[in-house]
């Protein structure tokens, strides 16, 4: 069984079908990317995924458990973190503040012990702490430890974002254009990471890029979607030639 | 400049940071204990009653700056919580419990007031919040002013006296210790929730509702549970207040409160609880300055009706656009300047723009 099963999932705002019908699935420890022109309903496809909207019809399992009828907020505890494709840090917190909001889904104390801070809440700040430590160091994030989140540059503010997500340790990633604003020499870093991310934490990856370049290195297949109908799924290599989808960006 | 060496990740989790803070707060705790005694010696009883006012702001302050700072829920109805628990506990105290179970009792209620409030509060945010919670304030008002049987209705109920070790709590340097006690229990209890994953939540639930969302963080829990510990301090901060005048009425818990409060927070500086504090000593200290004052302006401007609001409004205004981070945040800003002294640069502080937003599920 895949880890997360798309099935005949649709979506419409008002008249218009965001996603139409899309089936996929994805296998864990795979990186899979979707790719496709603006407005195809790539960033809704996630936003379907992590309960932001509702589906109007079809499932979405993940793990043999059904997510269309679970809260927003529980996406996270069933090991499912995300990125936004602008970024959307606590922007007044510091680095080492987000990183540590990352492992709320961690959280085993109570209301009432940590207002007394007892022990236990200490010890699991500690922990908390040991693993931020792990990401930092995985990341490169050593410089901005300290620093709040506003003054720093937008590549680094990407890097930060995929940093917390990771601090929430989820069997699925997912990535909404980590590439974007970002410079050549980053997006190469971030494929490198992407690799670390699949090969040494265990991750699976799911993400949505423009980037070719990168969508190639690091994808074991791709999704193509234009105007909320899937195009076709292969390896990077298939999808490039296949006609359909040089259809949707090329036109005839 | 001062650089602390961290050994441990233990280090970041103390109150305090280093032992240049454990100095000064020890030596500030030092005066706040010396500072009434001194008063009370010296028969100055105003200056201790005005202290005790202070402090029965700041705790007020604490509740509403954990989730107007913190949770980024705007409040313009505090001033019902602070009825609530006046008149709760003036109802226990006449009912016979002890001062201490009393006050307890009044503040778990306003509590939970609080969280029911929050209900309809969760689909609001802003503006919208800050209008219906003024409209349940007034409700509060309105429901006090006559429910003659509870609250004595418009004339008001005295509150009985209390006895701490066989002196009245009427007693100015005995209720300045009572609420000091209150206080600094409320403010380490605050300052512990801020540094435990709860407090985190509410930050992330201010800075950005969809990420904290994405991190497993429920909207719904975060801002009812912000709701719920700010009524209730600020329930206990009213019962507070209801043993400084000795006598409750509703004319004491009206808007103008409320503004008070929100004004303390934002000038004190949102996001600190020590702009808690220099907040709540602007708030008091003011009317006394303005009073002061007016015997010196023209008789035009000093017996102006409404002129202490207004100077309220005009200062609320005057710092959302130059000093949004209040006087905490200017305080920072000096203090920079003198640790860096011949290096400062000058658009250190300079604030910036960001125009890059995810598109908003909403």
């Amino acid at each position: 069984m895949s880890m997360l099963e798309i099935n005949e999932v649709s979506i419409s705002f008002g008249g218009i079908k965001a996603v139409n019908g899309v089936s996929f699935s994805v296998e864990k420890g795979e990186v899979f990317s979707i790719i496709g022109p603006n407005g195809a309903g790539k960033t809704t496809v996630f936003n379907l995924i992590s309960r932001f909207y509702n589906v109007d019809q079809g499932t979405i399992v993940f793990e043999g458990q059904d997510l269309t009828t679970v809260s927003t907020h529980q996406v996270g505890h069933h090991g499912i973190a995300r990125t936004f494709q602008n970024t959307e840090l606590f922007e007044h917190e510091t680095v080492l503040n987000n990183l540590m909001i990352g492992h709320h889904v961690h959280r085993k104390t109570n209301l009432l012990k940590e207002i007394f801070y007892l022990p236990q809440v200490r010890n699991q700040d500690l922990d908390f702490r040991k693993n931020v430590e792990d990401v930092i160091d995985l990341m490169d994030l050593q410089n901005y430890r300290e620093q709040v989140i506003g003054s720093l540059p937008y590549g680094a503010r990407k890097m930060i974002e995929i940093a917390r997500a990771l601090c929430m340790q989820p069997k699925l990633l997912l990535l909404d254009e980590p590439s974007s604003g970002l410079n050549p020499e980053e997006t190469e870093d971030l494929s490198f990471w992407i690799e670390d991310i699949t090969e040494e934490l265990d991750i699976t990856v799911l993400m949505v890029e423009h980037d070719m370049n990168l969508v190639n290195q690091v994808s074991d297949r791709v999704m193509a979607l234009a105007d909320g109908e899937l195009l076709a799924i292969g390896t990077p290599k298939e999808i490039q030639e296949h006609p359909e989808v040089l259809r949707a960006y090329l036109g005839n | 400049m001062r650089f602390v060496l961290k050994t441990r990740y233990g280090q970041d989790l103390d109150h305090f940071k280093h032992n240049g803070q454990r100095f000064w707060y020890g030596l500030l705790g030092a005066v706040v204990l010396a500072l009434p005694i001194a008063l009370s010696i010296l028969h100055l009883d105003y200056f201790v009653g005005e202290l005790t006012f202070v402090y029965i702001y700041a705790v007020a302050g604490v509740g509403l700056m954990l989730l107007v700072g913190y949770t980024g829920q705007v409040s313009l109805g505090h001033a019902a919580f602070l009825a609530i628990g006046a008149y709760a506990h003036v109802y226990f105290l006449k009912s016979g419990l002890p001062f201490a179970v009393s006050i307890l009792c009044a503040g778990f209620l306003t509590a939970i007031v609080g969280g029911v409030i929050a209900i309809p509060a969760l689909r609001m945010t802003g503006i919208y919040l800050a209008v219906a919670t003024l409209a349940f304030s007034r409700i509060v008002e309105q429901v006090v002013g006559h429910w003659d049987s509870v609250t004595g209705g418009h004339r008001g109920t005295s509150v009985p006296d209390v006895n701490f070790f066989g002196i009245s709590i009427f007693e100015p340097l005995v209720l300045h210790f009572v609420v000091l006690v209150i206080l600094v229990f409320i403010l380490v209890g605050a300052l512990n929730l801020l540094r435990s994953p709860t407090g985190r939540a509410m930050i992330a639930v201010r800075d950005s509702e969809i990420s904290a969302q994405a991190m497993g963080i429920s909207l719904a829990s975060v801002k009812t549970t912000a709701f719920a510990i700010s009524a209730g301090i600020s329930g206990i901060a009213g019962a507070l207040l209801a043993h400084h005048s000795g006598y409750v009425t509703p004319e004491t818990f009206t808007i103008l409160l409320s503004i008070e409060l929100l004004l303390m927070v934002v000038v004190g500086g949102l996001g600190s609880m020590q702009g808690v504090f220099y907040g709540a000593i602007f708030v008091v200290l003011l009317p006394t300055v303005i009073a002061f004052v007016r015997d010196y302006l023209p008789d035009d401007v000093g017996q102006m009706p409404g002129l202490q609001p207004g100077l309220f409004g005009l200062i609320l205004v005057l710092f959302l656009v130059f000093e949004p981070l209040g006087i905490y945040g200017r305080w920072l800003k000096i203090r920079q300047f003198f640790s860096e002294f011949p290096l400062y640069r000058n658009a250190t502080h300079k604030r910036q723009k960001t125009y890059l937003r995810t598109e908003r599920v909403r």
